[in-house]
């Protein structure tokens, strides 16, 4: 399933116009905020390629939509028709209509070894400034590939806008994996499912005989770590996307599960439940070693890696009820918040209980599921337990996982007792909160790393 | 009374009646209808008890089938919120649950940790290993061989009520011995 990188021809434009310093920059971090209104006109295509063209504009404008930072200048407003990706616009045109930026785009074919491509090219201008912004350092940008991977195509040019207005790193070429749910509450099925970040292009990656739970992304794109009820032996699995194998992982002799790549993808953290007792231990990918990192008779699960690698946040109800604790991953003593030294420190000290918590890929903070007064949220707080913030709150939402620049959260939602779960995503602000359309219900989702 | 030993957390949690951390009352468990052959403190329907016909009618399943464990017997125990211990009642469901497997030697069991809904499924597989490892223990205990249960934990992920209320989740915070083989029927 996965494109080699070859498969895929980038080629900067010629420069045609000299480049300055442009001004249109979208504030992210702000708590409340103006969309930033951009024009997308459809991408200029020749003959049958003008519905392609139409297609791939269409997945730009939502991906950009979907962050709630923009607003899409409809076309009803457009006063220039005749754009060309070659000529500079007529600001005075799009200024007029109130838009900060104007996308310019062209699709096209190109033929390489007999092997068919499609192409599309793209401009960006800001328009008060009256200036060419450079995208990664060229006046446009050009994307090959093969015509069915018209999306990426998309999404490739949706992320070089974004990158470039907000100052982030993009997201939008990246994909979602997450438990499929059909059938009754009491005889559920449950499959793997992967999708575009996007929720198109959705495969079912495992029959649903197995329950399967908790699937998470490795860090090099090629495989998904997850748990399934096989042979009603519960057990973590490793599943290779290119080959569509599937292998347990290790050889516990117990129910292991939680399972999560650490940040090289070299090892991965798991829980093995012995004698009713649940621990964390860490699984070395290359030397097939096992390590166990915590020995208490509390529930230790759920654990993450800080993305220097050097600590573990994990859930504990050592102290009494489901809390979040940072160790070292070397099992050497740390200096607490509260200022003594342990070989565990708790960071959550608010009102109610928390689990599955999970290392910002920025590495500043950590998500969390918060079970309060009957209520389930979504929130973040700092590694050094400040600066907690809730930011959503239903009957159930559960599952925080990061998009793969830290800022946006898809988890899911239970709306309401019996709705049944639905992904949804949320930005880290807390603003934006939208559902992920997929074809089924759905649980548990995670983001993969942002493609090559 | 010790099932109300909840922690203050726990009960500002979720708990908003009265009612909602108590377990299903003894009453709904079927396997009060043993005390209709006067066996309910001495253990298991014995396959003496099916010696003449009448009594066969009387007392329902055939001893030793799947269904006089779980009629007579008991198949499940049922747990408050967040715990894992057994209270008098469960321990009472478990002694019959090994009388009846001393009676059948050749039966192996799987017990099954259940979990309701309101917590995360990670922690909730852990939990429903802790409930299915006291029983286990339990068992053991009172004689039955290690060898001879399996545990398995489907954490929140098999509820028996489907509904979404005090009484459902009360339902499926359990432990449930399934006859895995061996059974005479």
């Amino acid at each position: 399933m996965m494109k080699s990188i070859a498969a895929y021809l980038f080629a900067a434009l010629v420069a045609v116009i000299p480049a300055a310093t442009a001004q249109v920059t979208v504030n992210i971090s702000e708590g409340t905020l103006k969309p930033t209104p951009i024009a997308i006109p459809v991408f200029e295509a020749e003959g049958a390629d003008r519905q392609l063209a139409t297609d791939i504009t269409s997945v730009i404008q939502n991906d950009l939509l979907s962050t709630g930072l923009f607003e899409i200048t409809p076309q009803s407003a457009f006063i220039q028709r005749d754009l060309s990706i070659n000529t500079q616009p007529r600001f005075a045109d799009w200024k007029i209509i109130q838009t900060d930026a104007l996308v310019v785009g062209e699709v096209d074919r190109v033929t390489i070894e007999g092997v068919e491509f499609i192409r599309a090219s793209v401009r960006l201008w800001d328009v008060y400034g009256e200036e060419v912004m450079r995208l990664e350092g060229q006046a446009g940008r050009r994307f090959t590939a093969k015509p069915e991977d018209w999306r990426r195509i998309a999404h490739k040019i949706a992320d070089t806008i974004y990158a470039r207005l907000t100052g982030e790193d993009p997201y939008f070429d990246s994909r979602i994996v997450y438990v499929a749910e059909t059938g009754p509450k009491d005889d559920r099925t449950k499959r793997l499912a992967i999708m575009d970040s996007d929720g198109a292009n959705v495969k079912y990656l495992t029959s649903g005989t197995f329950t399967v739970l908790t699937p998470r992304f490795s860090p090099s794109n090629q495989q998904i770590t997850y748990m399934s009820f096989e042979n009603n032996r519960p057990r973590v699995y490793l599943f290779d996307i290119q080959s569509g194998r599937q292998e347990v992982l290790g050889n516990f002799q117990n129910m292991t599960f939680a399972p999560r790549f650490s940040r090289d993808g070299q090892s991965v953290l798991l829980t093995q439940a012995v004698n009713g007792n649940s621990d964390i231990y860490l699984r070395d990918l290359v030397t097939q070693s096992t390590r166990r990192l915590t020995d208490h008779p509390a529930i230790d699960t759920s654990p993450s890696m800080s993305p220097d690698g050097r600590q573990i946040v994990f859930n504990s109800d050592r102290g009494g009820s489901p809390q979040l604790y940072i160790m070292n991953t070397d099992g050497s003593p740390l200096t607490c918040p509260s200022g003594g030294r342990d070989t565990a420190c708790r960071i959550t000290f608010g009102s109610g209980r928390y689990s599955t918590p999970v290392w910002s890929p920025r590495g500043d903070l950590i998500a969390f599921t918060k079970q309060s007064r009957g209520r389930f949220s979504i929130g973040v707080i700092g590694t050094d337990g400040e600066g907690e913030r809730v930011l959503t709150e239903s009957y159930l939402d559960e599952g925080p996982e990061w998009s793969p620049n830290g800022r946006v959260i898809t988890f899911f939602r239970e709306r309401a007792p019996g709705a049944g779960p639905q992904l949804w995503s949320v930005d880290l602000t807390g603003r934006n909160l939208r559902q992920i359309p997929t074809p089924t219900q759905g649980s548990d989702p995670a983001w993969s790393p942002l493609l090559n | 009374m010790r099932r109300l030993v909840l922690s203050t957390a726990s009960l500002a949690l979720i708990l908003g009646a009265t009612a909602c951390a108590s377990k299903p009352k003894p009453s709904d468990n079927s396997a009060s209808q043993v005390s209709d052959n006067g066996n309910a403190n001495t253990g298991p329907v014995r396959e003496s008890d099916i010696e003449t016909p009448n009594r066969v009618i009387d007392s329902g399943p055939a001893a030793g089938s799947l269904e006089d464990f779980r009629v007579n017997v008991g198949d499940r125990v049922y747990f408050n919120l967040d715990q894992y211990r057994l209270d008098a009642d469960d321990q009472a469901v478990l002694q019959r649950q090994a009388a009846w497997l001393q009676n059948y030697p050749n039966v192996r069991i799987l017990v099954a940790g259940n979990a309701d809904e309101r917590g995360t499924r990670e922690y909730n597989l852990a939990l429903g290993e802790r409930r299915a490892s006291v029983v286990r223990d339990y068992l053991v205990n009172l004689g039955v061989s290690q060898s001879r249960i399996d545990t398995v934990s489907y954490g929140k992920e098999r509820p028996i009520a489907a509904e979404s209320n005090e009484a459902a989740w009360a339902m499926n915070r359990n432990a449930f011995t399934q006859i895995m083989g061996g059974p005479s029927s």
